[in-house]
């Protein structure tokens, strides 16, 4: 039962290679929506934000539906 | 908090794009495609193009590192389809020598051997005629009356896909990922540099909500 929640918890150090992603992507789409670099900046902090907490979410689901097989 | 109400904020920012002087569009938008920032340079938009430049640059090199130099090649081949390089090529210059790497082997029976050491040069499949010695003399099968050609082998050694991948695990898909997305991002820099920020309006006769990606958005006129 446990195997599997270890298993997936060695894999998530990848997880490591969104960051860079998840900023880039929160920065070029927050500067889509607007021309200042202030509001841009905040933009992306919130977009950047919700971005890792639906990763996080989704993380979460998976290890508790891991720990059950 | 900064004290100054979001109709205020959106106020000043559509006062602010309504100063912006788009120049040519269509050309800051060729300009943006070729390297990424570079219309909005033209448009003296220093500050966002040079945003755009370093994200979308710097997510295109990191994920080529990443990938050995050999996630980004262009390949319309029935047995070696590389659909993401559809997706590559949205950054433009960066991507092109793919372009020129392909067009020198596409001959089938005369092939020219890639620049730089095979750099963006598609891989060579079992049986693709290559220039005598362009690879590991082990990969090569002699063809008897064409010299200066060969053929790569076709039985006893892996095809050169399978080795990249088997030399880079992961890291050709996160490569391959990491270049994609540079270029996918650039189409929203190529948008921008064409029209303009899309800054986010509360739609007409609604209350002020906080600007949270969900409501409804229009372009200012």
């Amino acid at each position: 039962m446990m195997i599997g929640s270890l298993v997936l918890l060695g894999e998530i150090s990848q997880l490591w290679y969104a960051l860079p992603l998840i900023v880039t992507v929160s920065l070029v789409y927050a500067a889509t929506r607007h021309e200042r670099m202030e509001p841009i900046l905040a933009h992306a902090l919130r977009f950047g934000g919700w971005i890792g907490g639906f990763m996080l979410a989704i993380l979460l689901v998976i290890l508790a539906l891991s720990s059950f097989t | 908090m900064s004290g100054r109400s979001s109709e205020e904020e959106i106020q000043d920012e559509l006062n602010e794009l309504a100063a912006i002087d788009l120049r040519d569009p269509r050309l800051a938008a060729f300009l943006a495609w070729l390297v990424p920032g570079a219309g909005h340079i033209y448009q003296r938009r220093t500050g966002k193009g040079l945003l755009f430049m370093t994200c979308i640059l710097g997510t295109f090199f990191f994920g080529l590192y990443l990938g050995g130099g050999k996630v980004v090649y262009a390949s319309m081949r029935p047995q070696d389809r590389r659909l993401p390089y559809l997706c590559q090529v949205g950054v433009g210059l960066a991507a092109l020598p793919a372009i020129v790497q392909a067009n020198r082997m596409r001959d089938p029976y005369y092939p020219k051997a890639p620049y730089l050491n095979g750099f963006m040069a598609p891989p060579r499949l079992p049986g693709q005629v290559i220039p005598r010695g362009s690879v590991d003399p082990e990969y090569e099968e002699q063809i008897p009356d064409r010299p200066g050609y060969s053929r790569y082998r076709r039985h006893g050694v892996p095809s050169e896909p399978h080795l990249w991948r088997e030399r880079l695990h992961k890291y050709f898909d996160l490569g391959t990922v990491y270049t994609m997305i540079a270029g996918l991002l650039n189409v929203l820099a190529i948008y921008d540099a064409w029209g303009g920020p899309m800054i986010i309006v509360p739609a007409a006769g609604k209350p002020e909500e906080e600007d949270d990606d969900s409501g409804k958005h229009k372009r200012p006129s």
